[in-house]
């Protein structure tokens, strides 16, 4: 019997398997932030051991930084003690590290396909549960805990249960407006958030196959928002061309021999996988979450939902609660609710493509009266390349903020916070309570919806325009 | 790592399904750079309200938490099961765990085990009539008891082993490291490297 794609990976990286024991992966890359990493360096220094491929890991800052003022040393000093501690692990341990100010710090998840050191049939880690975006090339990635991180940088392995496996064919084809976020979208308030838990989810069909890398990368990204600890996609001529010329992507007849390889890395016809799921692309519409967890998501044209019409004891209370810390009525339009801030931005919707489409909304026009909107970059790179094309222009004459890269709003480390009740439309990927600050009240959306919303100042798509 | 045989102590019901990890600590408490001090940040939104369950007088010094389905979903924070050890909890029973939640749960020697939802119900139902009532969860023979009650688990036998036994996995992959170099030396040559630095 033929194999899926998740299983050629692995089969690929079985360092040593034995029974009743989990097999031992290699990983070819391990990245690494700020947050996760200070206990694991320690760890480490303890028991006197080094980083084994310093050669194979990478460090970036993120999810702390500030994304004002980032000439001048950070303001909050328990931040500052955490990005000071990841500069000086880095530097004892012999790991390259992009620090804020340099051309290729940023989200971790965007620098990594940037570098080109993303590329298909790796397997690829990183203390952050969002590692699942590098699945966009056909990689096995996905996100560990501060434990495995310390295996990773003592080991450059981990010991693992080998997941099921799950299609996810998305057929047909999106209609204008729509975008790669709402077919996320619409999986995950398909199968819940606990509908991929065990499995990895491999997306398939013409709807996928039509993305760009940047709209995989969205897809794969929020896997994990459907309990997948992984997701992926085969690679085609799509993903060898976003790779080709990449700083780090191979040369010469290393090229040719990565190249002949990754056009292996398919699912054989004759493999079975686990579970299989359908979503029909031509009848999704633009979508929205309007609870607390991102399965609770319907298309904008829809209403806040009836808790008394969910038939589930779990998921109606579930559904009460989540309205009542939204602020929400059953019954009300959707396209009703009103916004106080936008923000564009993350490792699902921060990247060159999301800020154009953005932008291409928003070209002249100006933002609703007593809205925000906060645009930052996944990357300091790709906030170069948005001013090199004149976006930033545009976004500052709508009257949005245009700030440097960092996770920033999504998870409300540093100091792009909300305040308690105030309502956001955000790209991002979780609409957790507090989330983007205690008290907090987060829809998430496409970047093209998040451009519409700020424009009217209630949650809208282009068409409504 | 601490070794887990058994465990007795009082329960604290949790009611509430998809508690993420930014529910268990949001991520303004995730700035330290050690592993201890996390418990001021476990449930940090919940614990203003004083009806929150862990608020209340009759569940305190509990150490087994007993969740909704979906616990521990959304972000990789290990802070997570730190926040749980730092304030006392040994145990957390749930119909469903996320898998990296439960993973990290596993390596830090915290002891997550799965039950059938009616017997959650059961035991929340158990200890809400009387929250005095000790619940053992019970590794070696792998069941979890009160009053009368008894309810087998299930858990690989390997997982069971690590924790009985205290394990550190990054001793036992070492242990195997000749392994790994043979692998290396396997690896394709067109794998990227980040050094030295390209841009």
């Amino acid at each position: 019997m033929g194999k899926t794609l998740a299983e050629k990976i692995w089969a690929d990286h079985v360092v040593r398997s034995a029974e009743g024991e989990p097999d031992l992966l290699y990983i070819d890359l391990h990245l690494i932030h700020e947050v996760t990493s200070p206990q694991a360096f320690d760890g480490l220094r303890l028991a006197g051991r080094k980083v084994r491929r310093p050669d194979l890991t990478i460090a970036t800052e993120d999810h702390n930084v500030p994304t004002l003022n980032i000439d001048k040393p950070i303001a909050d000093p328990v931040s500052k003690l955490q990005v000071d501690t990841l500069r000086a692990n880095c530097k004892e341990f012999g790991v390259r590290i992009h620090s804020l100010g340099d051309a290729e710090q940023g989200i971790v998840h965007v620098v990594g396909p940037q570098l080109g050191i993303t590329q298909p049939g790796m397997t690829i880690v990183c203390g952050d549960s969002h590692t699942s975006t590098h699945g966009a090339f056909g990689a096995l990635a996905f996100g560990i805990g501060t434990s495995e991180v310390e295996h990773v940088l003592a080991t450059q392995t981990l010991p693992l249960i080998r997941p099921k496996t799950m299609a996810v064919n998305v057929k047909g084809t999106l209609k204008p407006g729509v975008t790669s976020k709402d077919i996320i979208l619409a999986i995950i308030a398909q199968i819940g958030t606990g509908g991929g838990q065990g499995y990895v989810l491999e997306y398939r069909g013409d709807a996928i196959k039509a993305l760009s890398m940047e709209g995989r990368m969205t897809i794969c990204n929020m896997s994990i928002e459907a309990g997948a600890r992984a997701g992926l996609i085969a690679p085609d001529e799509t993903t060898f061309e976003y790779v080709k010329n990449k700083p780090h992507a191979p040369q010469g007849a290393d090229w040719d021999a990565a190249v002949s390889y990754w056009k292996t890395l398919q699912s054989d016809a004759d493999a079975k996988f686990d579970k299989e799921i359908t979503l029909d692309a031509d009848a999704l519409e633009p979508f929205v979450t309007w609870g607390t967890n991102p399965g609770q998501g319907l298309p904008l044209n829809a209403n806040v939902p009836n808790p008394a019409e969910i038939a589930d004891a779990e998921e109606r209370g579930a559904a009460e609660r989540a309205l009542t810390y939204m602020g929400l009525t059953a019954g009300t339009p959707l396209k009703s609710i009103k916004v106080d801030t936008v923000f564009l931005g993350s490792c699902t919707n921060g990247r060159i493509e999301d800020l154009r489409a953005a932008a291409e909304v928003l070209k002249g026009k100006k933002i609703a009266p007593n809205t925000r909107m906060l645009v930052v970059p996944g990357s300091a790179r790709v906030r170069l390349q948005a001013e090199g094309e004149g976006l930033d222009k545009v976004f500052i004459d709508f009257g949005a903020e245009w700030r440097n890269a960092g996770c920033s709003m999504c998870l409300g480390m540093n100091p792009d916070q909300l305040t308690v009740g105030e309502r956001s439309a955000s790209t991002s990927n979780r609409n957790f309570e507090g989330r983007q600050g205690k008290g907090g009240r987060t829809h998430l959306v496409s970047p093209l919806v998040a451009a519409a919303t700020a424009i009217r100042g209630t949650l809208s798509s282009p068409a409504d325009l | 790592m601490e070794k887990f045989i058994s465990h007795t102590g009082t329960a604290l019901p949790l009611r509430r399904s998809n508690v993420d990890t930014d529910q268990i600590i949001p991520a303004v408490y995730l700035k330290r750079v050690t592993k201890s001090g996390f418990e001021d940040g476990l449930f940090a939104a919940w614990r203003n309200d004083p009806e929150f369950v862990l608020n209340k007088p009759e569940f305190q010094g509990a150490t087994v938490l007993v969740a909704g389905v979906d616990f521990g979903t959304g972000s990789s924070r290990e802070h997570a099961v730190w926040a749980l050890q730092n304030y006392g909890f040994k145990a957390v029973l749930s119909s469903r765990f996320a898998d990296i939640f439960r993973g990290n749960s596993q390596k830090a020697g915290l002891l997550t085990v799965v039950l059938p939802q009616e017997q959650i119900e059961a035991i929340w139902a158990a200890v809400e009539a009387n929250p005095k009532t000790q619940v053992t969860v019970d590794l070696e023979s792998k069941n979890v008891r009160y009053g009368d009650v008894t309810v087998p688990f299930a858990i690989d036998d390997y997982t069971r082993w690590r924790l009985m036994e205290g394990l550190d996995d990054i001793g036992l992959t070492l242990k195997n490291i000749d392994d790994v170099s043979a692998f290396e030396k396997k690896r394709p040559s067109f794998k990227p490297e980040t050094l030295p630095a390209r841009s």
